[in-house]
């Protein structure tokens, strides 16, 4: 089983290394924002994007090329991901080739699911907030603990 | 040595200039300062734009106080650490961010030992002060409750013994 492992630099991917541990027998591959974050995971493979935000919507598009390519030539079976636009890029383009998709939305957003979250809903298998207050029918969200 | 953040994101000109402002009143203390995309650049202090990943660690694990926004990786990873943090929220409505979430965190956060928020550049100069005087001992901080919760990781492990 080949799970990618996939958010923005910074307090995205701070969080998303501590779920490392779920994939004991898993091939792992990861992706980010940051070039230099191949420094994290030495052992496997990892690949860069460019960073986008919604604000350039021309970027936001390369980003989502490069996301593409990288789904296509991997083919995870489980895409994983705490955001931002990248995390929602990968679950998108997942589902496309079939991968089994996770959702989990950064603890910073404490009072409602991010925005990348929200347009995420549709395209997680497994949709997760770390609050529980923000668990629900609402947004249907599930919680089961946060990362801290 | 204390360590300036403001994440990779995003430019948070009134905490970089704020910092500056201490440094130029204490020469004799180091402070190193990642400015990321912050216009102004730090006049009493060293600083870079970017550093990689283990020279952020080797810093933030140094340093005697951490001064940053309230981001979610300079939180964990200060914490990790057992540094004091000294952390400003960003404010929409000042253009520091997308929305007010780093508000929220802070109201969130501040529980734990060893986070203090400031809100303005007065607080966080009286507040660097005070953490600075305080003597490093003991286990100040939350550090190690700060585990990932395993309910979490078995709902995740769950979800990938029924994919495949």
């Amino acid at each position: 089983m080949k799970v990618l492992l996939v958010s923005s630099s910074g307090g995205h991917w701070v969080q998303l290394m501590r779920l490392k541990s779920a994939f004991k027998d898993a091939e792992l591959i990861f992706a980010s924002t940051d070039r230099s974050y191949a420094q994290h995971n030495q052992e496997h493979e990892f690949f860069h994007v460019a960073d986008a935000s919604r604000s350039n919507k021309f970027k936001l598009l390369l980003q989502g090329l490069a996301v593409f390519r990288l789904v296509f030539n991997e083919r995870p079976d489980i895409v994983i991901t705490t955001g931002a636009s990248i995390g929602l890029w990968a679950l998108v383009i997942g589902k496309w080739f079939d991968a089994r998709t996770i959702w989990i939305d950064s603890i910073a957003n404490s009072e409602e699911m991010s925005l990348s979250g929200k347009k995420a809903a549709r395209y997680a298998d497994l949709y997760l907030t770390q609050w529980e207050h923000l668990s629900g029918a609402d947004t249907g969200a599930e919680y089961a603990g946060a990362v801290i | 040595m204390i360590f300036l953040t403001v994440g990779t994101q995003l430019p948070f000109e009134r905490l970089v200039r704020a910092v500056d402002m201490w440094a130029s009143r204490h020469p004799d203390i180091e402070v190193f300062a990642q400015i990321g995309d912050t216009k102004y650049e730090p006049k009493n202090m060293k600083w870079v734009r970017l550093l990689d990943p283990k020279c952020y660690n080797d810093l933030l694990s140094q340093a005697a106080v951490v001064v940053g926004h309230v981001g979610m990786g300079t939180i964990i990873t200060g914490v990790e650490y057992g540094v004091p943090l000294v952390l400003m929220p960003r404010q929409v409505a000042l253009g520091e961010h997308r929305n007010d979430h780093q508000i929220a965190s802070a109201k969130q956060f501040a529980k734990l030992s060893g986070v203090s928020i400031v809100n303005n550049s007065e607080q966080l100069e009286l507040e660097m002060d005070r953490v600075f005087s305080l003597p490093k001992c003991g286990d100040e901080t939350d550090a190690r409750k700060l585990s990932v919760s395993q309910t979490l990781i078995e709902r995740i492990e769950r979800f990938v013994a029924q994919s495949s």
